[in-house]
């Protein structure tokens, strides 16, 4: 069985190498999207609020599998051409950002009303109040869950290998395909997303611990 | 000719859905004057100072500082002023809040000087420099680099004191700063607006310490329903008390329940 592994790790790094690729970029492009349109929610006037709200129900009603196909074979006909990873990506993007959305809105609407008016009162703009006194107080509540959701994205990028795209999940079954050695090779493949998943829980306890010194 | 009041309030309204809370309200307050608001609950005291800073948006009237209508560009109702210009003008008028509402993330120090740092764009040195200062006048300079969780109750209103003056407003408004307050703790806060006041500092006070109201304001307003019932120093007030029913049963009740 060690063999067998042995023999399949050159293999499974580029499919690793691809997995990161795209949980990375979904969790950046997710984490910006996701402040912004969070921000919104909040703050925004009232059409704005209900078009995220709309927006993000419709994404999380949808599960994910379905998402990935609407995209895939949902854009080309509105003119919009996306190679296989770029349709993998925006998919699992939109899934995330409307997580991002909601953890924003709850940690935010955590922090007492009287923070954002005693803010205002001492004159900071708009944006201030945001980076100077909501967002450091609503870090706290917000990295647990976005850590989680991660971690989520990680697992769920396998999902890309649906359209075609070669990441860890097709790599190992391109290998057992010329091996026939499954059980092994799906071993391997359980321990690279656990230690990628399990440096990250860590890291969040850590992060949780450094935060934890916000009191109210 | 004297020169025009520092804040001038006329023909104020202001409702909630239905419920109109400010009915025509006038009022000038002059530099350098103490006035306190003082009437009972719902009497549309705190909306008042609230709207002076434009934490609340007023329907219809005007509030002026120095001349410039507060919150709107031209006349209340109409287009409210942009994000910057409401900041600096919220600069200029400090809030104490009666919960406080200190930044629980960041020093005392560190609380008092946001905003010289960032409203005022001071460096950083003499941000900290304001903070110690304010820090030291309200009796908290050994508190410097404690968080407010750390802080007692009046500890942490005098730093909220010392956040508001620190920007250096034209005029202070004290909303109940008292009231979610310990009793032994209540002097040492109101000790800290007495010495403000004797500095000169320009304040705008609700409150339900009508002793404190009585000895340390030039003029005290009384509130009822959304109107200014009466008005005047504290002795003249006082004199009015026979000739004003609902004065004289809010001033009765409240000996009634303080003593």
């Amino acid at each position: 069985m060690l063999e067998a592994i042995i023999y399949s790790l050159p293999y499974l790094m580029g499919g690793l190498g691809m997995t990161l690729l795209v949980s990375l970029i979904v969790v950046a492009l997710s984490l910006v999207a996701g402040v912004v349109l969070g921000v919104g929610l909040i703050y925004g006037p009232l059409p704005l609020r209900l078009l995220i709200r709309l927006l993000t129900d419709c994404v999380r009603g949808i599960p994910i599998l379905v998402l990935i196909f609407a995209v895939y074979y949902g854009l080309p006909p509105l003119g919009l051409n996306l190679s296989s990873f770029w349709a993998a990506v925006l998919a699992l993007t939109l899934f995330k950002t409307a997580q991002v959305i909601e953890y924003v809105r709850g940690a935010v609407s955590s922090i007492p009303g009287g923070q954002m008016e005693a803010a205002k009162s001492i004159g900071l703009i708009f944006s201030q109040r945001l980076r100077y006194v909501i967002f450091p107080q609503a870090i706290r509540r917000f990295l647990p869950p976005w850590i989680n959701g991660v971690t989520d994205a990680v697992k769920g990028s396998a999902l890309v290998s649906l359209l075609g795209v070669v990441d860890l999940m097709t790599a190992i079954n391109q290998v057992i395909g010329r091996t026939y050695e499954a059980m092994p090779l799906y071993v391997a493949g359980a321990l690279i997303y656990f230690a990628i998943n399990y440096s990250l829980s860590s890291m969040s306890r850590l992060l949780e611990r450094r935060f934890a010194y916000i009191k109210e | 000719m004297s020169a025009p009041p520092l804040l001038q309030i006329a023909r104020l309204t202001k409702s909630f859905g239905m419920i109109q809370v400010l009915k025509s309200v006038d009022l000038d307050v002059a530099a350098g004057e103490v006035v306190t608001v003082i009437g009972p609950s719902g009497s549309g005291k705190t909306t008042l100072l609230r709207c002076v800073n434009f934490l609340e948006a007023y329907d219809g009237g005007s509030i002026k500082i120095d001349g410039r209508e507060v919150g709107y560009v031209d006349s209340a109702g109409g287009k409210k002023r942009s994000e910057v210009d409401l900041a600096s003008m919220r600069a200029e008028t400090g809030m104490v809040f009666q919960s406080f509402n200190l930044f629980p993330h960041l020093t005392a120090e560190e609380n008092v000087m946001l905003g010289p740092r960032r409203v005022l764009k001071k460096p950083l040195n003499e941000a900290r420099e304001i903070a110690r200062h304010w820090l030291d006048r309200v009796g908290l300079a050994h508190k410097a680099k404690s968080l407010p969780s750390e802080l007692s109750g009046g500890q942490q209103q005098r730093v909220g004191i010392a956040r508001a003056v620190a920007l250096g407003p034209k005029i202070l408004l004290l909303d109940e700063i008292t009231s979610a307050l310990d009793p032994e703790l209540v002097n040492e806060v109101l000790d800290v607006v007495r010495q403000l006041a004797a500095d000169g500092m320009t304040m705008m006070i609700v409150t339900h310490e009508i002793g404190f109201a009585r000895d340390a304001s030039d003029r005290i307003v009384f509130m009822t329903d959304g109107t200014i019932s009466a008005q005047g120093s504290p002795d003249a007030l006082m004199a009015q008390v026979s000739d004003n029913e609902r004065l004289r049963n809010f001033l009765s009740r409240f000996s009634a329940t303080t003593h």
